[in-house]
């Protein structure tokens, strides 16, 4: 088949020593930004990400996913050692994985979620292999009002199935306002600077991203006084395979988690929803179910499958359509966009080493992956024993000298802190903080591509339903943003009508 | 969730007030977007939307969100009745966030290098109370590889003061 050839000279392309070593090296490096707080996946991307700009895009890409990959990986080593959640993906792992490590199994705890980690990533990556090209070669036939549509239908089921509509509304509206501050790719204009000449490049999605979840992650990590004591973990080979042995019993949870993930990943819900739903229906349909929560080894490898799954598979839409699918592919992609590739259906064609390249790493990073991080917990769980009080400055030097490498800007180091105010500021006020970082990275586009359509169609709405493509998207991007709406006036239907029904009762 | 109401002055700001003030500031932004894509043009050109058009759209769509949330908080039955934040908690979150604006100044009259190693060390003496030899070990030799990493091997200037003036960089 085409996509396995193509898929074979992707490894040649990536395994040269030169990539293998980015890999490592970015695995490695992932595995202690996800490990500590404030350093977190879209802000580890986005601060390696201009280091990154000497490298040849391929390269840089491989290091930049894996590094992601550590981060993925890594947030269960905090959540089941300390209790204390590495990623917000990694909320559902302390359920089951922190009393495991308390009753003595971390271990267990440990190679149980790496290894379904790994089969989630897997499989998600075979899901892009075969199903992107695909994706892509359908995705060419789109044109303007037909990529508004499909931005649109991402930004309203962000809305749809967040926790709040109206705060999932408002953070996209200040992504959208800040990807709009500067010049007017369009017309040349200059909108919103305020007569600020430094404005003119407008606001580098970079420094909001550094902000919001590095500096804002820690301001927010101080307010409990942080002390990481945590649970020890001894990995040695025999844990290790004791608890492969025992995970084949677990193959349909691992699948369901695995299918759930690659759902929740392309349509934008993001590793978060896929891990909290992972662990749930697991919970449900599980003959243990009613013990998740004191230490069941399927509690752990449910969420971490999903979360794993739609990690990765949120690359896929990336690739494929140019749409990210959680805030750090959104940063992948804006890095893409630096380096003048145009991720979206015209990337397969015209970058097909990069895009196979890629692929390739993934599958490769994958199973280095979890040989390095088995072997290496016990080194990073020290990491985390360093005093709070050494390590948040140092993480704060490095967001700072993150965010000027980007522009080599003053200005953007004050950025940085303004926006690391307003990420504590809005997380603890409940304000979802991914939609943000799409609308900034997505803004421009979508705004083109909207005032494309009009163009075309002279200033009429009617062109998102000309046809029968762009009209379903459109009318299925309606129906999320009305989903909330819906739900509830079912609700009060429901409630009606059962309320009738008893009033009839005698 | 906390079922008592603090006074703000006593425990810390209240979540309703927190969520309000928010709301007005969000409103406010919402406002200044309307009007500056305003006078820039909003309307209809011969050949299209102009620039402010979708700006000045999204501002409205702001500012009406913000005044959901502004009521929801004020008047709303679910509004959370429990602490913002208290003055305890936001103590710590305060000795992180000065130090790290005069960092911030710092860098630019210090280089960021020097401004480093002096913002891990006052860091460290104040909230860790570590012993002077273990402050300038790491804050130097943190420094020192920063310097090291950035400068020599992957060749990305960062700002540099007098100090580095002096050795000739």
């Amino acid at each position: 088949m085409d996509e396995l050839n193509a898929l074979f000279q992707g490894f040649a392309i990536a395994l040269t020593w030169y990539n293998i070593g980015m890999m490592v090296i970015g695995i490695v490096l992932g595995i202690v930004i996800g490990v500590l707080p404030g350093l977190g996946g879209p802000n580890g991307v986005a601060i390696l990400l201009p280091l990154t700009f000497t490298m040849s895009p391929t390269s840089a890409i491989i290091m930049l996913s894996c590094i992601y990959w550590g981060s993925l990986f890594a947030g269960a080593i905090t959540s089941v050692l300390f209790n204390i959640p590495g990623e917000t993906h990694s909320v559902a792992t302390t359920f089951d994985g922190y009393p495991l490590a308390q009753q003595g199994r971390a271990g267990e705890a440990l190679t149980a979620s790496f290894t379904g980690s790994f089969f989630g990533a897997l499989v998600a990556v075979l899901l892009i292999t075969f199903l992107a090209p695909m994706v892509a070669k359908f995705a060419l036939k789109f044109g303007p009002p037909e990529f508004f549509a499909v931005f649109l239908l991402t930004f309203c089921s962000f809305v749809g199935t967040g926790k709040d509509p109206f705060k999932t509304i408002i953070s996209m509206m200040l992504g959208f306002g800040l990807a709009a501050v500067g010049m007017d790719s369009v017309s040349g204009e200059l909108r919103m600077t305020f007569g600020w000449s430094e404005l003119l490049r407008g606001i580098d999605f970079l420094i909001v991203v550094i902000g919001l979840f590095g500096l804002g992650e820690i301001l927010l990590s101080m307010e409990d006084g942080l002390a990481f004591e945590g649970k020890s973990a001894k990995i040695n080979l025999r844990v290790v395979l004791d608890t492969w042995k025992q995970l084949p019993r677990y193959w349909l949870t691992l699948i369901r988690s695995a299918a759930i993930g690659c759902w929740m990943g392309i349509t934008p819900g993001g590793a978060t929803a896929a891990s909290f739903m992972g662990y749930g229906i697991a919970k449900r349909f599980s003959p243990n179910g009613d013990k998740f929560g004191t230490g069941q080894l399927e509690g752990v490898i449910a969420p971490e499958t999903a979360a794993h799954a739609s990690g990765t598979a949120a690359l896929l839409p990336m690739l494929a359509l140019g749409i990210p699918g959680s805030a750090t592919a959104a940063v992948l992609l804006g890095g893409l966009m630096v380096w003048g590739l145009q991720p979206g259906p015209l990337l397969f064609i015209e970058q097909k080493e990069f895009v196979w390249g890629l692929i390739a790493s993934m599958y490769l990073s994958n199973i280095a992956g979890l040989i390095i991080v088995l072997s290496t917990v016990p080194l990073f769980a020290a990491i985390l024993r360093i005093p709070f009080a050494i390590i948040a400055p140092i993480i704060i030097v490095v967001c700072a000298i993150g965010a000027y490498t980007v522009h080599s800007a003053m200005l953007d180091i004050w950025l940085m802190l303004l926006f690391g105010i307003v990420g504590y500021v809005l997380k603890k006020l409940d304000y979802p903080l991914a939609p943000l970082v799409l609308a900034l990275v997505l803004g421009d586009r979508t705004e083109a591509a909207f005032r494309q359509s009009m163009m075309g169609s002279r200033g009429g709405l009617g062109v998102f339903w000309s046809n029968w493509l762009v009209g379903t998207i459109t009318t299925l991007a309606l129906l999320m943003l009305l989903w909330p709406v819906l739900a509830f006036a079912w609700r009060k239907l429901r409630q009606l009508l059962s309320g009738a029904g008893a009033g009839l009762q005698p | 969730m906390e079922q008592k109401q603090d006074s703000p002055s006593g425990g810390g700001l209240s979540h309703s007030a927190a969520e309000a003030i928010a709301a007005l500031g969000i409103f406010a932004i919402g406002v200044v977007m309307m009007v500056d894509n305003y006078k820039i043009g909003a309307g209809w050109a011969s050949d299209g939307p102009e620039s402010g058009y979708f700006p000045l759209r999204i501002g409205v769509i702001l500012c009406l969100a913000s005044l959901v949330i502004l009521f929801r908080s004020l008047f709303g039955k679910q509004r959370e009745r429990g602490i913002f934040v208290t003055w305890q908690k936001l103590k710590p979150v305060l000795l992180v966030l000065l130090p790290t604006a005069v960092y911030v100044l710092a860098i630019k009259f210090l280089g960021i290098y020097v401004a480093s190693a002096l913002f891990v060390a006052a860091f460290m003496r104040v909230m860790d109370k570590s012993s002077w030899w273990k402050i300038l070990l790491v804050s130097i030799g943190v420094n020192a590889l920063l310097f090291w990493m950035f400068e020599m091997q992957f060749s990305v200037p960062l700002p540099k003061g007098p100090l580095e003036a002096l050795f000739g960089y």
